[in-house]
């Protein structure tokens, strides 16, 4: 609670990040929107200047009529959803062995961060070339030591290959927030679960995962909104082709190769639409977690 | 100057109303305290005088000029808080200096409060040291001394000694006490522990549910209770308040007997009972009685070690001149 | 209380966890060994661990390839200079939020968060029209505003939730004291979350200087960091394994250097503030 004065003071010091966050958010939507119902194609002489033709919905039939919509659809699913479960997964038996006690923790601790703070440009590099490379990665070398058959990654398993790229990126993120989480339980319920003579795998199940929830879902939130926007990893590795292409690239390939700035703004709504569903959905566990 | 009034002021948190108009005048030099039992409005009371909350409808006064509309800073008053407050990452005298920091005085006028105020409090040799490093009693000391070397017009305490333990509270309690007593500046003093109210207060306000019960010092308080909130609530132990035969026996709806106005007799008392507990602390025994037919449990207090043990029958008579009448609305009877 | 644990489960422990976490910073390791082989023995068959001749050369190749310093100092500019500008914005609006909270306060943060999630794509064009009209193309100024205004929901977040680990009597003090507004957030506030604000300082930074969707499309020549510097080798040139690595070994060097030095806050931001 407070008085008046600071509720006025309040309102004032929230307004400069409030108004240019509405801004960001509401200009270019709005834009976006205009150029959805048009036929603009400047690589043709369309401007704005000179007036756009108005074409009604045809861009967003276009758009969804296309035969590389859905597949897109499917592909960002896909992804966001493989790179979570694996993170999440292995995230919280990552974490759960390193709240054990062992030597050179912290050193453990850097490792596994470490790939975090690489930047998406040099992960996707680095793993096309130095890993995947099906004739000088580490991965055929790998392969054909076990006599194997070495695998065209980017090609023939191109998604995974994506998949397993973010998941890498990820995976100390959702690690980090999962040990963090883990190291505040307190310990005597642990034990006076065992005392009540739960056996492990069931303490795990009642109480630890219970208590992971909220870093669960704020893993599953923060990593939702960065992955459904991935861009340099497929850019830099397959460029969208064999399958990777996810909503946000297609919307990409309309707007910058094709230069069909009408066709590639009405993928940008679809976009936008199927953010806010997950948005929705998010926020309505986030919200309903946050004040716990 | 600290004279402080409150005129028709009341509280409203969205449709709740927590404090209904209340009027109070605090003299100047006075050590008023505000006690209750928890949320009955005291700590919100305080809150209004201090500026850290909105009066929803009246007027505050300070010195006889409104203060309804200033904030904080600008009332002139100095707080000591529940939990201390002190600024972590400041070093005791930066904490007691930062008033005087804001207010713009030189710092050489600073360092010489900064150490009166620290030599008053025996603060001295730890003026260097950050509030982290020490003990819960320096750090209210501080807070203290915060408070005090901006020669403020009344001090505001919120409930300053509950963090601390036992030992160190009765200790405190002496020192602000010694502390109101040179200074000779208003204090108003919030606490829940009846028995700080009456040691401190030059002037004790009962409240409940933002209402208040009674204004007075501690023994009107304590010999005239204006109803039966007010006499279970000052004394230690609680009043014995009977209802029923006993009380229509007197012209009352209740009558109320403290527990050391009962005398303990050999045989023959007026009331008896078993003794449920005896609390023997030697120089006092406090017998808690059962089956009398009176209450359910009656509180006695006898002076000296007095050895009757749990399950023995004990008889009792009551001071006819020390016992309080109240009517069917719980409100004091004149004798 | 924790209890003893047996040697050997420790044994087993510290092996299978330094194992998992070889096997992550491997790419890592790989990139920077790489950068120190000659091209040939860069994909020598099987590969070489530590019985090669360490050599700069590929530094010095790529450092002539493409100035280097200059991609350096664009991302410095950027990622400093949007990370130090949100702050800025971000920690009156989270003192509101966390002391003066009202019932919008949540529905707010999380608008502000929902921001995020709008798809960046969806309004590049848009942008880059922006851009163009105020002469932002390819300028550092421009970057800055837009990584600034993508990062501000994550830094008004994380300044929220170390804002509210801090007990409002201590401001409440602050004002009985005579402390004004600005001296309340100055003196006493920012002080006393220096922890918590150099971790969102410390994380903001590093996702600013990751950034690769803006960053990419939004500069040419003159400001593009180390996320352009890197991508201009993605088309590969005949074999380049080493320089690559070198390359690579250059972009993310400040980033791990850094945070070598700030684990304690990095790891602190890295969980957003969001979990204690």
């Amino acid at each position: 609670m407070a008085t008046k004065a600071s509720r006025s003071a309040a309102r004032v010091m929230m307004a400069p990040a409030v108004v240019l966050l509405l801004g960001w958010m509401l200009v270019p939507l709005i834009m976006t929107l205009w150029f959805s119902f048009t036929k603009y194609l400047p690589l043709r002489g369309d401007s704005i200047e000179r007036g756009l033709d108005w074409v009604g919905f045809s861009n967003y039939s276009r758009f969804i009529s296309s035969n590389a919509f859905w597949p897109s659809v499917q592909t960002t699913l896909i992804m966001v959803g493989g790179v979570l479960l694996i993170t999440v997964v292995l995230g919280v038996l990552l974490a759960m062995l390193l709240d054990q006690p062992l030597w050179g923790q912290g050193v453990v601790r850097i490792l596994v961060i470490a790939p975090f703070f690489v930047m998406p440009t040099v992960s996707a590099l680095v793993w096309k070339n130095m890993l995947m490379d099906p004739v000088n990665g580490i991965f055929s070398h790998l392969w054909r030591f076990f006599g194997a058959e070495p695998v065209a990654w980017l090609q023939d398993a191109s998604l995974t290959s994506i998949i397993m790229i973010a998941s890498w990126q990820w995976l100390p993120f959702a690690t980090l927030i999962l040990l963090t989480a883990i190291q505040s339980l307190d310990s005597e319920q642990l034990e006076a679960a065992e005392m009540d003579g739960a056996p492990a795998l069931k303490r795990f199940w009642f109480i630890v995962l219970p208590h992971l929830g909220r870093a669960i879902t704020i893993v599953i939130l923060i990593q939702t909104i960065f992955l459904l926007s991935i861009f340099a990893e497929i850019f830099v590795t397959t460029g969208g082709a064999f399958g990777t292409r996810t909503l946000t690239y297609l919307i990409f390939q309309r707007v910058i190769d094709s230069q069909n700035i009408g066709l590639g703004s009405a993928g940008g709504v679809y976009a936008i639409i199927l953010a806010n569903i997950v948005a929705i959905f998010l926020m309505r566990i986030v919200g309903k977690n946050l004040d716990a | 100057m600290g004279q402080i009034e409150l005129k028709q002021v009341t509280k409203s948190f969205g449709d709740v109303q927590v404090i209904p108009p209340l009027d109070l005048t605090i003299h100047d030099g006075e050590f008023t305290v505000f006690v209750g039992p928890s949320g009955c409005g005291k700590s919100t009371l305080l809150r209004l005088i201090a500026g850290l909350e909105d009066i929803t409808t009246g007027h505050i006064e300070i010195d006889g000029k409104d203060a309804t509309a200033l904030v904080p800073a600008k009332r002139g008053l100095a707080m000591v808080f529940q939990s201390y407050a002190l600024y972590p990452h400041m070093s005791v005298r930066k904490n007691i200096a930062f008033p005087l920091r804001m207010a713009k005085m030189d710092s050489a006028e600073i360092d010489k409060r900064v150490n009166a105020a620290a030599s008053v409090l025996n603060l001295t040799d730890y003026l260097d040291r950050r509030p982290g490093q020490l003990s819960g009693g320096q750090r209210q000391r501080v807070a203290i001394g915060r408070a005090i070397v901006r020669e403020p017009a009344a001090f505001l305490f919120d409930e300053p000694l509950s963090n601390l333990d036992a030992a160190l509270r009765v200790g405190m309690r002496l020192e602000i006490s010694e502390l109101h007593k040179r200074l000779e500046t208003t204090m108003v003093y919030v606490t829940h522990d009846q028995v700080e109210a009456m040691t401190m207060a030059d002037k004790i306000v009962v409240l409940q549910a933002g209402v208040i019960e009674q204004v007075g010092t501690p023994l009107e308080l304590y010999r005239a209770p204006r109803n039966t909130f007010v006499a279970g609530f000052i004394g230690s132990p609680r009043m014995n308040l009977i209802e029923g035969p006993e009380a229509a026996k007197h012209d009352a709806a209740t009558i109320g007997v403290r527990p050391e106005h009962i005398d303990v007799v050999e045989s023959g008392g007026q009331w008896q009972g078993t003794v449920g507990v005896a609390e023997h602390l030697g120089s006092d025994t406090f017998f808690h009685i059962h089956n009398t037919g009176l209450a359910e449990t009656l509180t006695v207090r006898a002076i000296g070690d007095v050895s009757l043990q749990h399950g023995d029958t004990i008889h009792l008579n009551p001071r006819a001149d020390e016992i309080h009448r109240f009517d069917a609305q719980g409100l004091r009877i004149a004798k | 209380m924790a209890r003893a644990v047996t040697t050997n489960r420790k044994i087993i422990t510290t092996a299978v966890a330094w194992t998992i976490a070889l096997i992550l910073f491997f790419p890592i390791f790989w990139t920077i060994l790489t950068s120190f082989k000659t091209e040939a023995q860069a994909i020598n068959d099987p590969p070489l661990f530590f019985n090669f001749d360490w050599t700069l050369e590929n530094y010095a190749v790529v450092q002539e390839r493409s100035d280097y310093m200059k991609f350096l100092w664009n991302s410095i500019i950027i990622a400093g200079g949007s990370t130090i500008l949100g702050i800025l914005i971000a920690i009156p609006a989270a003192w509101s939020m966390a002391f003066v909270p009202s019932v919008r306060t949540k529905d707010i943060l999380l608008w502000m968060l929902s921001t995020k999630m709008l798809p960046a794509v969806g309004v590049l064009y848009p942008i880059s029209l922006i851009f163009v009209e105020f002469n932002l193309l390819d300028t550092r100024l421009g970057l800055i505003v837009v990584l600034m205004l993508i990062n501000l929901p994550i830094i008004v977040w994380m300044l929220y939730t170390y804002f509210r680990e801090i007990p409002g009597e201590i401001l409440e003090a602050a004002r009985m004291d005579g402390a004004t507004l600005r001296d309340e957030i100055l003196y006493v506030l920012t002080p006393m979350a220096v922890p918590g604000i150099a971790s969102t300082l410390l994380l903001n930074f590093i996702l600013a200087w990751n950034e690769a969707f803006w960053t990419l499309n939004l500069t040419a020549a003159n400001a593009a960091p180390l996320t352009a510097f890197i991508a201009s080798y993605s088309s590969p040139e005949g074999l380049f394994f080493a320089k690559l690595s070198a390359a690579s070994t250059m972009a993310i060097a400040p980033i791990l250097i850094l945070g070598w030095f700030s684990q304690k806050q990095l790891v602190r931001g890295l969980t957003f503030g969001a979990v204690k």
